[in-house]
């Protein structure tokens, strides 16, 4: 434990600076990923025969193992020639299953005759969506972004094996050093910034669950 | 949407037929309902009432014959602008949870883009109408009681003062007591409002007291439209079969 806490802090410099490249890598793809699953998770309310497929594509792609998918985007140009590039693309695709999903399901469950009443109104599609659809699903998507970012910040240490950065290269050089402290000095600030992103995105979802609360 | 000349019929059925899945949910359907007057739909759960109404907000397009609003078949509206001169109220309001009441009775001016004081000018004059204090501007649906939202629900379909108005059997979820009250306010308010008014119920006890005309429904295919006076007088089976069902409650 002295050698971890020792390491911990001979090391700050160049642990902060892991820590802010981790966190930037998982950034860009949550935020990538949220332009485009959100808008799909959107589309496929509006046409439910591209539900299956698309929500199929994302089922498939999770499946994949973080390792083989790495290895298979590492001859796709451009996107293969740098380790930061490929592993917010990997990220961003395995980030979007929650998104798409928790998008569709979170519109989908608004009460219909809340939607009916809207509709009933006069409102347009577009106001329809933007007025009551997203505000009352908002707390079901922030929580696909809760999940897509857990899950992002853990697998993002992996990404070190392509020489993205990331904590994960203390943990692959602890490994090949067979040094625990090493290995804890990338782990533990890896899972801190998840269970933080865990907590704040959690408390931002159970304020916007209360709007659902049926009248 | 203007108003049209009295005489004209604000809402007009011509052997409208509703479809799906080949069944019928309503059949050749002949029925008009004129400005200032208000038609009680009656009839038991699946006799097409529903589906009736949505045909005129064109929320369903017949698939047979015609639903004309002010002379002019629905689906030759533009149904935004079709929608926006026809207030609808369902059971229990249909309200939207993350508004305001204010927000609620709002939105269609605010959409229609009212300025702002227009907007709460309107929404006070419509509380007070509706009979809620204003007190109420800033809660939201789920901390009002039952009552209180169907009111809201009544309001917020007059807030662009639409010269149509169709209600959904929008006293089913009270208690007999605020239900009693509701109506009779209802009828006061219709008196004074001068519009074409259809109001779908089960309760034949509700369509006496508000009807001008109750047409009477069963399977999708009108059996009778007459006027609320001459209705306990039909010799129609299925009215009598009413009448014996709900006897006990005095005939107006």
């Amino acid at each position: 434990m002295m050698d971890f806490w020792h390491f911990m802090v001979t090391h700050r410099q160049e642990i902060l600076g892991l820590t802010i490249e981790h966190v930037t890598l998982v950034g860009i793809a949550i935020l990538l990923a949220v332009l485009i699953g959100i808008p799909l998770g959107i589309l496929i309310t509006r046409r439910p025969q591209l539900s299956r497929p698309v929500l199929g594509v994302a089922n498939v792609i999770q499946t994949i193992p973080g390792l083989a998918l790495f290895g298979f985007l590492l001859p796709v140009y451009w996107i293969g020639a740098r380790g930061g590039r490929l592993a917010i693309l990997a990220l961003i695709l395995y980030s979007l299953l929650p998104l798409i999903r928790n998008t569709y399901a979170g519109i989908r469950g608004v009460d219909p005759a809340v939607v009916e009443a809207g509709r009933a109104m006069g409102l347009t599609d577009r106001q329809l969506l933007w007025q009551v659809e997203l505000p009352l699903a908002s707390g079901v998507i922030v929580a696909g972004v809760r999940i897509a970012t857990v899950v992002s910040i853990g697998l993002a240490t992996i990404a070190a094996a392509i020489g993205a950065g990331g904590l994960g290269e203390l943990i692959f050089r602890g490994l090949s050093m067979v040094n625990d402290s090493v290995i804890l000095a990338g782990a533990v600030p890896a899972a801190a910034l998840a269970l933080s992103a865990d907590m704040a995105l959690g408390a931002l979802e159970r304020r916007l669950g209360t709007l659902r609360t049926r009248s | 949407m203007t108003n049209p000349a009295n005489d004209e019929p604000a809402i007009s059925f011509d052997h409208a037929t509703f479809r799906l899945n080949g069944r019928a949910l309503v059949d050749d359907l002949t029925l008009s309902v004129k400005r200032g007057e208000t038609l009680v739909l009656l009839g038991r759960s699946g006799s097409g009432k529903t589906t009736s109404l949505k045909l005129i907000n064109r929320l369903l397009v017949p698939s047979a014959g015609d639903v004309q609003v002010n002379g002019r078949a629905t689906t030759a509206w533009d149904p935004i602008q079709l929608r926006r001169g026809i207030g609808y109220v369902i059971q229990d309001g249909g309200l939207f949870p993350h508004f305001s009441v204010a927000k609620n009775i709002g939105l269609v001016p605010q959409i229609e883009g009212w300025p702002a004081n227009k907007i709460q000018a309107r929404t006070q004059e419509l509380l007070a109408l509706v009979g809620l204090s204003s007190d109420l501007l800033d809660r939201y649906p789920q901390q009002l009681s039952g009552g209180q939202r169907q009111r809201v629900g009544v309001a917020r379909a007059l807030a662009a003062d639409p010269p149509i108005l169709l209600l959904d059997e929008p006293f089913g979820a009270l208690d007999p007591i605020t239900r009693s009250e509701i109506q009779k306010e209802f009828r006061d308010l219709q008196q004074r409002m001068k519009k074409a008014v259809i109001f779908v119920t089960h309760d034949l006890r509700e369509a006496l007291l508000l009807a001008d005309r109750i047409a009477l429904m069963e399977n999708g295919r009108l059996i009778v439209d007459l006027p609320v006076d001459d209705f306990p007088h039909s010799r129609e089976p299925l009215v009598r079969a009413y009448l014996e069902a709900f006897s006990g409650a005095e005939a107006r």
